[in-house]
């Protein structure tokens, strides 16, 4: 068994390196990027860890995971137990460990940040939880009795998922409905096989079932039935049903055909499996030269995508610089090591085309950044005169989501604010409907995996509460 | 779980089924479709809800082989079960006491038109219905239609039944002869719901259509099936599927719905050689 080893030797090392494919032959792929720690590279880093007493990591965590005590039963070899550990307060400790922007979150705020080279959390806890799936290692449960009341779940991303696994847990009868025949929302549908491997995510849904949660697919909430209905039928329900309603620029020549939003592209991609096109019926374009526009995360995996798929030149524009992008830097410097060329303080403002509705071009504006803006970012300003056209014949729009306002239309009394997004107590989740709770990206905007497993949690915690003293959506008055 | 109950080869390639869909049946209006999937690797489709029985909880699809999917499907025996369906999607046409209104249908567009000219009847409409399709083996649901409507008028481009000529010329014919005309809907194929656009325009009737754009989740989330209309963009399976003909941007339209050409005539033709070698 490994053991810690004397502070100063802790402070001489230096940050290990997760294992890579290279980048030249990952872009002929779709398998994952990172490869995973060796259980030595997960000693070795772990060995680092100094055991901060508090810890200052775990605050800067959303699921405040027992970040120093998990990382020492790694030093102790108790990879089962490590994995036990974080499983208290993170139900997705898979995911996280693939796409927590760590560096902006536990790595931060961990005492070596300073010396630039934090403990590799993130990469700590997938090497754990991808030890735990390769064992099969479950946690026990204490048994909990069954109990009558019935609760509805909208929606099968990780908030969706975190709520039920919980609410089954304690002995509820819970079930899921998701509008698409696939679960895990943004997972399934939008973060590609290359970052977060779909057999996990089906793995980890299995795990879900395993608890006693029914799923019901093909379920569209607001269509099939409304939630009035569903409040009707159910003792509490809880509103996931993530923002995935896809934003244009509303720019000219947007309707031509090879204009894509990022989420058409990802779903047919990695939802439809239609890079394995014409094994699986789906149809995807490979463009040549593709441009995509956006800084986040998803511009980031849609250009990544469109390189996998056969594009010779993928660009990425940008308004603002390379500091203000929203996208990881991690995910960020994996693109520009496969060759994705950035073009930084560019805004397109008329995609061109032929008759056939063909892309020929984007025509472009240079920007400069100008003072700060509300969100204290420095706000991006055109360059008159700097007009250019960019030769491509494929455009992706990757510049956000909105809410879908099909689940809110059949909710009578659940308020939402000015962008459709629902109104909830921050603690509790709770809408301004008695026993009708929300959380992830429906209540926040686009977020991030980690914060909507910790709605998740919130709301069960709290569903548990309401429907444990009494409360009962269906016997309740609206 | 989506079982089909009866099949049925209404005319050379069109199938008519009727799958099981107790909430689906419980709840469709009129105007509304449904997305299938055949089998895990096929591809969402979506078709317009025919008819639907509340109390034994079926829907019926009627279809046309064009392609992979539709072939596919149209191998599926009753008893079989489709891999997913999903419903009642897009928004259901609106029905009203208008006075004189004209239903028009081409091709599989008659199966779409079908539950709406019998619901505009039964809200006190004098309905006028126009059917046609190229020749005559491919006129289906006559009967069902003729009485659903007032008064119907078939057409063939062939002649071979009926009258002779397109549907848009039966509805120029009516409209000249109809001084009270107070809403046309006119559902099939792109360049027909176009003309027939263009034929009411002048009369200044409005003219609904039923879009077939190319769809993948048809709930608001991809944006594939987005159209311009009136200068706006608006997507198909959320805001539709029926708009104003008069302001559709018809080229962009019609250019949209061949985007991928190329790849559905090649996994057609693997298809069939696949399919065909299996047959014998
Ligand atoms: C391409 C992409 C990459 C991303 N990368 C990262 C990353 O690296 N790190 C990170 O932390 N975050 C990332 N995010 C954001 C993160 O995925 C989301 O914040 C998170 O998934 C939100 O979870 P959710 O449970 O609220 O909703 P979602 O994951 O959106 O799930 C909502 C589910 O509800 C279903 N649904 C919607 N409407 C209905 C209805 N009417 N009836 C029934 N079901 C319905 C949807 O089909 C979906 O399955 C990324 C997002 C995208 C799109
Ligand atoms: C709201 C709506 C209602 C429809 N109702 C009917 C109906 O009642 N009966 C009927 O026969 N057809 C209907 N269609 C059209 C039907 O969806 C297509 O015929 C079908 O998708 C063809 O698939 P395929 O694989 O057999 O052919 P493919 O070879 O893939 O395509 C043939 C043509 O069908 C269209 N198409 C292809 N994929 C899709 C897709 N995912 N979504 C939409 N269109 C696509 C394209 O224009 C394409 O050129 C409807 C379409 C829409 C949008
Ligand atoms: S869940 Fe995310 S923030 Fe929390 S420890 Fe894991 S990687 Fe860090
Ligand atoms: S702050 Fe860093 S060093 Fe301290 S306990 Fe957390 S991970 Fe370990
Ligand atoms: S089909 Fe995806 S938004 Fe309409």
């Amino acid at each position: 068994m490994a053991e810690m080893i004397p502070t100063p030797e802790r402070m001489k090392r230096s940050q290990r390196p997760m294992p890579e494919q290279d980048p030249k032959k990952r872009v002929c792929n779709f398998d994952e990027v990172p490869l995973g720690y060796t259980t030595e590279d997960a000693i070795y880093e772990a060995q680092r860890c100094l055991q901060c007493k508090p810890a200052p990591c775990v605050e800067g965590c959303p699921a405040e995971i027992h970040i120093p005590q998990f990382i020492l039963k790694i030093v102790e070899e108790g990879f089962a137990s490590a994995y036990l550990e974080i499983l208290k307060t993170n139900s997705l400790p898979t995911m996280c460990g693939r796409v927590c922007p760590q560096e902006e979150q536990c790595q931060r705020a961990c005492v070596y940040n300073k010396m630039g080279k934090p403990i590799s959390i993130g990469r700590l806890e997938r090497f754990v939880s991808d030890w735990a799936r390769k064992h099969d290692t479950k946690e026990k449960l204490p048994d909990s009795k069954k109990k009558s009341k019935l609760v509805a779940v909208v929606g099968s991303g990780p908030a969706g998922l975190t709520c039920a696994a919980d609410l089954a847990k304690m002995g509820y009868d819970v079930t899921i409905f998701e509008a698409l025949h696939k679960t895990g929302g943004v997972l399934t549908y939008g973060i590609p096989e290359f970052r977060l491997p779909k057999k996990i995510v089906g793995y980890e849904v299995d795990k879900i079932k395993d608890l006693g949660v029914k799923i019901v697919t093909d379920f569209v909430v607001g269509l099939t039935k409304g939630v009035d209905e569903l409040a009707g039928e159910f003792d509490a329900i809880f509103l996931a049903n993530g923002a995935g309603a896809p934003q244009f620029m509303h720019i000219p020549g947007e309707n031509l055909n090879d204009v894509y939003s990022a989420n058409e592209f990802l779903t047919r991609s990695n939802l439809m499996k239609a890079y394995k096109f014409p094994e699986f019926d789906t149809p995807i374009k490979a463009g040549k030269k593709v441009v995509v526009i956006g800084g986040g995360n998803v511009a980031m995996d849609a250009a990544r995508t469109a390189l996998r798929l056969g594009a010779k030149d993928v660009h990425v524009v940008y308004r603002r610089t390379k500091e203000e992008a929203p996208a990881r830097a991690e995910e960020i410097a994996h693109a520009e090591e496969e060759g994705i060329v950035f073009d930084f303080l560019t805004l397109p403002v008329r995609i061109l085309g032929d008759e056939k509705g063909n892309v020929t071009g984007m025509e472009c504006i240079k920007m400069r950044l100008g003072e700060p803006d509300e969100s204290g970012r420095r706000r991006p300003l055109p360059i008159e005169g700097s007009n250019f056209v960019m030769q491509v014949d494929m455009v992706i729009c990757a510049i956000g989501t909105a809410a879908n306002p099909i689940v809110a239309r059949s909710a009578t009394s659940v308020q939402t604010n000015k962008r459709g997004y629902f109104i909830v107590d921050e603690k509790t989740r709770a809408t301004s409907r008695e026993g009708i709770f929300a959380g992830g990206d429906i209540t926040r905007g686009s977020a991030t995996v980690i914060s909507a497993i910790g709605d998740g949690k919130k709301a069960a915690r709290a569903i548990d509460r309401y429907l444990s003293s009494g409360g009962s959506l269906r016997k309740s008055k609206k | 779980m989506y079982k089909i109950i009866t099949k049925r080869e209404i005319a050379p390639n069109i199938i008519s089924l009727e799958v099981a869909a107790p909430l689906i049946a419980k709840r469709v209006k009129p105007g509304q479709f449904i997305i299938l999937l055949v089998d895990e690797r096929g591809e969402r489709i979506p078709v317009t809800i025919a008819d639907y029985n509340r109390e034994n909880g079926r829907i019926r699809i009627i279809f046309q082989v064009v392609g992979k999917t539709t072939a596919q499907l149209s191998q599926m025996n009753e008893g079989d079960e489709l891999f997913a369906l999903v419903g009642p999607l897009g928004n259901p046409s609106e029905i009203d006491n208008y006075g004189t209104v004209v239903t028009v249908g081409g091709g599989t567009g008659i199966a779409s038109v079908y539950p709406i000219t019998r619901e505009l009847k039964e809200a006190g409409n004098r309905v006028i219905s126009i059917i046609g399709a190229k020749t005559r083996d491919l006129i289906i649901m006559e009967d069902e239609i003729r009485k659903a409507s007032t008064e119907l008028l078939v057409t063939t481009d062939d002649g071979s039944y009926a009258r002779k000529g397109f549907v848009t010329e039966i509805l120029d014919e009516v409209l000249q002869k109809e001084k009270d005309v107070k809403k046309v809907w006119a559902i099939g194929p792109a360049p027909m719901m176009k003309a027939a656009s263009e034929v009411t325009k002048p009369h200044g009737i409005e003219t609904i259509v039923s879009l077939n754009a190319i769809m993948v989740d048809g709930t608001g989330m991809c944006g594939s099936c987005r159209v311009t209309v009136n200068g706006e963009t608006k997507f198909v399976c959320v805001d539709g599927p029926e708009f104003n003909g008069h302001l559709v941007d018809w080229p962009e339209f019609m250019n949209r719905l061949a985007r991928y050409e190329k790849m559905e005539k090649h996994s057609f033709e693997a298809y069939r050689k696949v399919c065909g070698e299996e047959n014998g």
